[in-house]
């Protein structure tokens, strides 16, 4: 199983190399080198920091590369800000667009009782039927940090509340994203890195 | 529903766990690498590790304690003690941490967070306050004295309005250890915690004083807590977070079980 982990200087990789590879995944890493993402079997793309990070993929030519490696059916899997960016964009950097593989975009949780931002443990309500939750009981715990969040709709593969529900996993075709860091959420998150790398792609 | 954060701490001299008593006293408490799996494997949500000496004696962190501890764990890693620039930092991070403490050398420059925050995100800085309530002060809670170096230093500054500073240049969590209830196991200073807690909008981790399960519930509930740190009642097999967390849980505290 080969991934290619795209790196757009956002934070560090360390723990999601970890993970892939613990999952049996032999991983490179590209910030720039478009070949790479032109003869990729699989993606991910990590992401912790600020949503403007992602000016990087289109500075870097990886936005079309990325567009294109989708198009072709490269199963896809965007974690955090890496799952904002498929969204049309966020109000964390309103000038920066994302991919727009969702049409929605992603805001700020409101500020109220809660702390922002949300940071720890918290359930998953999965839908039925997603491939890349397979096998999550209700109730399994994955680790969260961020202030922003993708509304829940019908591509929504996980629903988790604070404050109020939103994403906390997209799935539509070859395109996933989670919003928690499964690379950090124990055995529920290694579970979730092997149904994507065993994803055969077909649906 | 969010969970309240069990956190297992090592802190870490010369490669080895130890623990002390209000800051000394320190004894031997094994494999730095070998604690912090356990403590995965029985349940703690995050493991932090202090190079408690880092500072003091001016040693860098211990990358290699680091690599070695981060390659099995796949839960939240912060470790802590010497970092003093953003690139001691980035050495930190490559060798498998998620998240840095930062104390003695914040309080020296406090532009260290913002730098740390700017290039790997405001979640990966974790602003460690080391206080003691002040009996001089108008307010001698929110107003406890911040040390350094371990607490062998007084600072300057207050608990409250220097949690607020670090908020503001990015800090994303706050690591606040009563000094005066440190490793007493008379359990956390529930009312520091909540005065800071209550100043700032970024999560809280508690520390200092775990002794018993109510202890934990005191300060999730009284001490407004979103984190708290245990060390010396996990090592010797007095508990695993497992089974603190079962007994918080019929306590009626919002904990991740089954874990």
């Amino acid at each position: 199983m080969r991934v290619t982990v795209i790196d757009y200087k956002a934070g560090n990789l360390t723990s999601v190399l970890k993970a892939l590879r613990r999952c049996g995944a032999e991983a490179e890493v590209t910030d720039g080198d478009l070949s790479l993402v032109e003869s990729a079997e699989r993606i991910v793309l990590p992401g912790v920091g600020h949503f403007a990070a992602t000016e990087r993929l289109d500075a870097t030519g990886l936005t079309p590369a990325i567009r294109a490696a989708i198009a072709r059916g490269v199963p896809f899997l965007g974690i955090c800000v890496g799952m904002q960016w498929l969204y049309a964009g966020s109000s964390e950097a309103p000038a920066q667009p994302g991919l727009g593989c969702f049409a929605e975009s992603c805001a700020r949780f409101p500020d109220g009782q809660e702390k922002v931002p949300h940071v720890g443990w918290n359930s998953l309500e999965v839908r039925p039927n997603s491939r890349l939750l397979a096998g999550v009981e209700p109730g399994e715990y994955v680790y969260f940090t961020h202030s922003y969040r993708a509304p829940v709709t019908a591509d929504t593969a996980a629903v988790t509340h604070y404050i109020e529900p939103f994403a906390a996993a997209v799935e539509r075709g070859n395109v996933m994203g989670t919003q928690f860091h499964p690379e950090k959420s124990g055995a529920t998150g290694l579970k979730i890195l092997g149904n994507f790398l065993k994803w055969k792609g077909t649906e | 529903m969010i969970t309240k954060r069990i956190i297992a701490c090592l802190d870490v001299r010369d490669g080895r766990v130890v623990k002390g008593v209000q800051f000394v006293d320190i004894i031997d408490a094994g494999d730095p690498a070998t604690q912090a799996a356990r403590h995965a494997r029985e349940g703690a949500d995050e493991i932090v590790l202090l190079d408690i000496t880092a500072t003091h004696e001016g040693r860098a962190t211990l990358l290699d304690t680091v690599r070695r501890t981060a390659r099995e764990l796949f839960v939240p890693f912060c470790v802590g003690g010497g970092i003093r620039s953003a690139d001691d930092a980035a050495l930190v991070f490559e060798a498998g941490a998620d998240k840095v403490s930062v104390n003695s050398a914040a309080l020296a420059d406090p532009m260290l967070i913002d730098a740390i925050g700017r290039s790997f995100g405001a979640q990966a800085v974790v602003v460690a306050i080391d206080a003691r309530r002040d009996p001089e002060a108008a307010d001698p809670v929110r107003d406890a004295q911040v040390f350094v170096q371990g607490g062998r230093k007084l600072t300057n500054r207050r608990a409250v309005e220097w949690a607020r500073e670090a908020e503001a240049r990015g800090a994303g969590e706050i690591l606040l250890t009563s000094m005066d209830c440190d490793g007493t196991r008379n359990g956390f200073d529930c009312e520091l915690t909540a005065a800071v807690s209550e100043a700032v909008n970024i999560p809280v981790i508690a520390s200092g004083g775990a002794g018993t399960v109510d202890h934990f519930v005191d300060v999730f509930g009284r001490g407004k807590a979103d984190a708290a740190l245990a060390a010396s009642i996990f090592h010797f097999g007095v508990s695993s977070a497992r089974s603190l967390k079962e007994e918080l849980a019929k306590a009626g505290v919002s904990v991740r079980l089954p874990c």
